[in-house]
Formats: structure tokens, sequence, C-alpha cells
């Protein structure tokens, strides 16, 4: 569960983000939505430690993380430009977060092979992110972020650099993606049909406040 | 094609740039053609020449390392971290771009008369040794490798650190696993560049380390000497041979895909 309690975000004298409070039980699709620039993406790094809210608290499952660093969140980011690290092939940016926690080559392997069978892109673990396609992008950012075993997903408009077929099949994807790992996912978009299709939660940011829109 | 107003534009500033490149190859070819290939290498063949060209090749690599070793680091946290006062410094990293050559030597040279300077070369001496030619060097190259850096980092997006932070990483190994390898064609060139500035140094270094021969004689020092004494031809071949140099570092900084 997510808990963000009176988030206030000033920066220059301005504020962006003002008393955002809202509670998003365990296994919710939640999708955001608002105007650009009103704060979203601002939100999204708050509840995963990149930025330090002025004022409030971020609690997950109970636990007031707010200063807790982002690696000890236990949340999966997928940013809008999906960030894959350049250099590194699909095979490595899926193992990424397992190796870093010293998992045995093996079981890397197994994890690696998984997780790309699941996405579709076991046939392009040797490649690297310039000789992939928007898509194919996406599914790696994916499950680059499910190889950490997240309880919670953030997903910032990851699905803009779709064309409107390939965004149909990478609705299904999330959904079976949500309901096969537990998670909990809050979703940026911008699009209603994805928000109607995904959400079981649907918030709306409007002039720095959070609204609760509708329960599915 | 019609010579209107906006072709007679582009034709006068191809002009100025033709003649810019046109005066540098007059320069080069006045200065190649002074002396004959077999007196170039009959210079170059002397044990005092060969000894400076080991000692320039050798000190300007070290002094690029180092220069390579701050520029990371600094690069990093001038591109990453906004701070209150992060101008000031921005500034006085430059500090040494601008300052002149002769100046940075005396810096340097008054520095190690003080309490602190006597004390660092009990350790390691650097007046008037080799230590002090790559000390010297590396003070003028590492504000610029500190400026390529900076440069590299501004152009990678920081995005991809910030995932690494929320997949398990601490700040030293998004550092390190994502943006190093994202930055090493930017690595390479600053690298280059530093090496390259070094090669050029002669101010700090003749008034810091000295110009003895055989001892810190370096290719810049070796020039001016030669000067002095006259024999003009030993200067040209000298020169020659760091232009050749100076070309070979803008061809491999240019294969990296970065600007001098």
């Amino acid at each position: 569960m997510i808990q963000l309690d009176h988030i206030t975000w000033n920066v220059s004298g301005r504020t962006i983000l003002e008393g955002v409070t809202v509670a998003i039980p365990a296994n919710t699709y939640a999708v955001l939505m608002g105007s650009t620039g009103c704060g979203k993406t601002t939100l999204l790094e708050i509840l995963c430690g990149l930025r330090q809210p002025t004022s409030g608290r971020v609690s997950l499952d109970g636990v007031d993380v707010t200063d807790l660093e982002p690696r000890e969140r236990g949340i999966g980011y997928v940013p809008q430009d999906l960030a894959l690290f350049p250099g590194l092939r699909v095979r490595e940016q899926i193992g990424f977060a397992p190796k870093l926690r010293g998992m045995a080559p093996e079981e890397l392997n197994q994890r690696v092979n998984r997780l790309s069978e699941q996405f579709g892109i076991a046939h392009l673990l040797d490649r690297l992110p310039d000789m992939l396609s928007g898509g194919e992008k996406q599914r790696v950012a994916l499950a680059r972020a499910l190889a950490a075993r997240p309880k919670l997903l953030l997903l910032d408009e990851p699905l803009s650099a779709l064309d409107e077929s390939m965004r149909a099949e990478a609705v299904s994807l999330l959904q079976r993606v949500q309901q096969e790992h537990s998670l909990t996912v809050l979703h940026v978009t911008h699009s209603s049909s994805e928000a109607a299709a995904l959400g079981t939660l649907h918030l709306r940011m409007v002039a720095g406040r959070l609204e609760v829109e509708s329960k599915g | 094609m019609r010579l209107n107003r906006s072709n007679l534009c582009w034709l006068v500033l191809a002009l100025i740039t033709v003649s810019y490149l046109v005066f540098w190859a007059l320069l080069l070819v006045a200065t190649a053609t002074y002396s004959t290939p077999d007196s170039w290498l009959q210079v170059l063949r002397s044990p005092e020449i060969r000894h400076a060209t080991f000692l320039s090749l050798v000190t300007c690599s070290l002094a690029a390392g180092f220069a390579l070793l701050l520029a990371v680091p600094v690069g990093y946290l001038m591109t990453r971290l906004e701070f209150r006062g992060k101008s000031w410094l921005d500034a006085a990293l430059d500090i040494p771009i601008i300052l002149p050559p002769l100046v940075v030597g005396l810096c340097l040279l008054i520095f190690f008369q003080t309490k602190v300077g006597k004390v660092i070369e009990l350790a390691i001496p650097f007046t008037y040794q080799v230590s002090g030619v790559v000390l010297a060097q590396f003070v003028v190259a590492a504000a610029f490798a500190i400026r390529t850096m900076r440069g590299t980092f501004q152009h990678l997006s920081a995005r991809p650190e910030d995932v690494a932070l929320t997949l398990g990483c601490t700040r030293f190994q998004a550092l390190w696993h994502v943006a190093l390898p994202a930055a090493r064609r930017g690595m390479v060139a600053a690298f280059c560049i530093a090496w390259a500035r070094s090669l050029g140094e002669f101010g700090p270094i003749l008034v810091f380390a000295g110009a003895t021969r055989m001892k810190t004689e370096v290719l810049p020092t070796t020039v001016w000497l030669e000067l002095s004494v006259g024999n003009l031809e030993a200067a040209v071949a000298v020169s020659l041979f760091m232009v050749l140099l100076a070309v070979l570092v803008l061809v491999a900084v240019r294969a990296t895909g970065e600007k001098v």
C-alpha cells in the first residue's frame, strides 16, 4: 500500500505539489492523469526517493520511507524515456539488479531467461539498446525493473513512444504483468483510453493537488 | 548558380575561413621546407632530443592520466549536483586556463618554498625535478580535462543513473556501472586533450622544473634551448615532430566523436 501524506514540493519559490494526500491499496493499478508540467513526474520521483519532498511523508506498506534512499524502497521505476543503460546488452540490463545483489550466475541466468521469455524478448538478449525498436525497449525496461522483484511499480508514460497498434498489445502486457507479479502500479498517462483500459483507481493532478476521480 | 545576396554572404564567410586555413598551411609549409627530411632525422636521432622525446611522452601520459583521474569526479559533481556557489566554483575551475603560463609556474615555485610545500617535498621532491615537469603539466591539463568531462556528462542523461539508484545502486555504483561506461568516449577525449595540452606546456615547466639537458628537458624546452643557441634547424625538426604528435591526438579525439 502506498500512503502519501501531505506531500509538498516547492522549487524556486513556486509550489508544484501542494499537500498531496492519497492512499493506494496493495495490488491496485492506479492511473494518474493531469496536464503537462503539473507535477506528475515529480510525484513519482518523490515516491521512489529521487527527490526529497519539501514537506510530507511517504509510507509503503505502513513503513515510513521518506528518509530512505531509492535503493532501500523496493520500488521499480520506468521513466518516460525508458532510460536503458547505454553500452549494456539486454541480458545485462535485465540482470543488472540481481547481479548487484550478488545473485549466483546460474540463478541470475534463470531469472533473466524467465523474464525475457515472459516479455517476448528472449531473441534480443545480446542486443544493445541502440538496436531495439520502441516497443522492444519498453519491454526491456519493464523486465529490468521487475528483475529487482519490486512490490511497487511506477510507470511514467511508458507507452507514449508506441504507435496505436503496439499500444493495445502493451496495455494487455501491463495488465498481465501486474496480475502475475501481484504488483501495486502507479501509471502516469495522458491517454484517457489507456487509463480506462488499465486503471482500477483513477487519480488526477490539478494545480498541484491530487484528486481521486473514481475507483474501479 | 545565380549570385544572390544569400549566396554572396556564404561566399564571403567561406573566403574568410579558407584564408585562415591557408595562412596556417603557409606557416606549416614554410617551417617544413626550411630544412630537409634528412636533417630532421639527424636531429631527432641525437641523444638529447631522444631523451627529451622520451621524457615528453612519459610525463605527458602521466599528467594526462592524473588529469583524467581528477576530471571524472569533478566533472560528474559539477554536472549532477546543484549547490549554492556552484557558478563560483565553476569559474574557479577555469582559472588555470586563463592564467598566464609563467604565472602558473611561479605559483608552483613559490608554493613549494612555503612550509607546506617543503613538507611535501620531503616525501616527493618536485622543484627542478622530473616530477615537477609532470606537476606543471598536470595543473593546466587538468582544467582542460575537467571541461571535457563536464561537457561529456552534460550530454549524458541522468535518467539511467536515477533508474540504477532504484535498482539497488549507491551513487558510487551508479557512477561506476552506468555513468562511466556511457562516458568512455569522453574519457578518451579528455585524456587526449590533456595529453596534447601537456605536450605543448612550456612556461610553467621552464619556471618550476627548469630546462636542464638530459634531466628536465621536454620537447618545448628543446625548441627554446635550440633557438637560444641559434640552431634553427634543430628547433624546426622538433617543432615539426610536435606538430605530427598534435595532429595524431586531434585525429584520436575526433575518432571518439568529441570536439577539442
